[in-house]
């Protein structure tokens, strides 16, 4: 099967602004409407990676990228890209759910509104979608005004992604997405990337190697800035074809 | 050494023992056949239930790793392919006990002829065993490889022993009872000598990651 390539970092380097280096000559393609998942020890670069993909260092001044980005045929990495029309188009969720402090219709018809849509049937048919498409539409629906603050743990993540999903972005972050969850919202949520994958493309880190194993198509294995192992997420658990990876997975790393 | 490590280690002994066992009852059902001793044949057929209590054990040991730990990699091939392996090992210690059946069988009737190829049948196949073993324990893809080279050998053996058998059996037909039980005792070797071949190809799995089973080597193709 051929693969189709959504994002190609190439000879990617990225600086904090006190000067750590902390992506080494990073390549690897993010194959479209499939999970990537990045794995490796605390500070081998892997959120660092994830928050290229959205410039979201940019926030802070001083920080430096070398290398490129092609997302699709733009590079994302070049000064003229423009960051906002790019972060609707790579949406982000992180660790901790992050709904707005208003309602769960408003959380969703946030973003909606700011890309100008501003009819009432509109806006409740693609709330609805968004709420449906994140699996949380049954429990939800007849408290759409209630505070997004009443939902559970679980809960609020899928409305955070929701909200991401609701201005149809085609790719996805996720930085560890379940690690503040209990095991039956985690289940949800991992089964819910098989449905989103379908229409966007899944960029995912996380501490939990057996949940890479079990979401991801791909994965990539870092440690202290390099990008030591990319292949199938098969591959790796199964064979991989590195020393080091093959110690990460088997938990004999150091 | 973590536990984990410990729990691994005491699978590999466990399957070090299997296999000594299993290359013990090949070795002794071939002596009580040459040496006409009914009483090791017996005792092949009652060692039989220690392979088999071994059997389940590593299986049941494999399987709680498994729940428990979560092995990946080449743990993962480990574990996976120990609970392979137990399967063949056990398969060889019935046709160990199907020899001894035969030998008390043969130990009644008048010799047909002295056993010189099933030894040397014997002696190469239960090499094979430990080898194959041994292999698989220290992850030795060259032993292995040596091991898959040596069931040719075996093969050829069987193969003038049965054709050996079929001139006996042509010449004197009162020899035909005593000759299929003979050739069966080859057709046994030759059959535990293929799956110490199987184990030798899990240690390629094993060391490489990639299964060669069912796959023509490749001058044939």
């Amino acid at each position: 099967m051929l693969e189709q390539i959504e994002l190609r970092v190439k000879g990617l380097n990225f600086y904090y602004s006190g000067g750590i280096h902390a992506l080494k000559q990073i390549s690897l393609p993010v194959y479209s409407n499939q999970v990537t998942a990045l794995i490796g020890p605390s500070g081998c670069g892997k959120t660092t990676l994830l928050r290229c993909f959205n410039r979201m260092h940019d926030l802070y001044p001083g920080n430096r990228y070398e290398g490129e980005i092609y997302f699709v045929k733009d590079n994302i990495l070049s000064p003229d890209m423009d960051l906002i029309s790019l972060r609707s188009r790579v949406g982000m969720v992180f660790q901790k759910p992050t709904p707005f402090p208003m309602s769960i219709f408003d959380n969703i018809a946030y973003g909606l509104k700011l890309k100008g849509i501003k009819k009432r049937a509109e806006l409740s048919e693609r709330v609805e979608k968004a709420l449906r498409h994140a699996a949380l539409w049954d429990e939800a629906k007849d408290k759409l005004n209630a505070s997004a603050y009443d939902l559970s743990g679980g809960q609020q993540q899928r409305l955070v992604i929701a909200r991401a999903l609701a201005v149809n972005p085609e790719v996805l972050l996720f930085d560890e997405p379940t690690s503040a969850l209990d095991p039956i919202s985690t289940a949800k949520i991992e089964e819910l990337f098989a449905t989103l994958k379908k229409d966007v493309t899944i960029i995912i880190v996380t501490h939990n190697m057996q949940q890479a194993a079990r979401i991801s198509d791909w994965t990539g294995f870092m440690m202290l800035g390099e990008l030591i192992e990319f292949g199938k997420t098969d591959k790796i658990f199964t064979a991989p074809s590195e020393k080091l990876t093959e110690d990460y997975v088997t938990g004999r790393f150091g | 050494m973590t536990v984990f490590d410990e729990e691994l280690q005491h699978l590999k002994e466990k399957l070090l023992k299997m296999g000594s066992l299993v290359e013990d009852a090949i070795k002794n059902s071939i002596h009580a056949l040459v040496d006409r001793d009914n009483a090791l044949a017996h005792k092949v057929i009652d060692n039989d239930r220690l392979v088999n209590t071994l059997d389940v054990e590593i299986d049941e040991e494999s399987i709680r790793l498994i729940a428990l730990r979560q092995p990946m990699a080449t743990d993962l091939r480990f574990i996976t392919m120990a609970m392979k392996i137990t399967t063949d090992l056990e398969r060889m210690g019935d046709f160990a006990v199907n020899i001894a059946e035969r030998a008390l069988e043969l130990n009644e009737e008048p010799v047909l002829k002295p056993y010189i190829d099933i030894p040397k049948m014997r002696e190469i196949a239960q090499g094979m065993i430990r080898d194959a073993l041994n292999a698989f324990v220290k992850k030795d893809k060259q032993l292995a490889m040596d091991v898959i080279m040596r069931d040719d050998q075996v093969d050829d053996l069987k193969r003038d022993v049965l054709e050996e058998l079929a001139l006996f059996m042509a010449k004197d037909p009162t020899t035909v009872s005593r000759a299929m039980k003979v050739s069966f005792v080859a057709q046994y070797l030759e059959r535990v000598a293929d799956h110490a071949t199987n184990i030798a190809e899990m240690v390629i799995y094993l060391v490489e990651g990639k299964i060669i089973r069912h796959m023509a080597p490749p001058t044939e193709h």
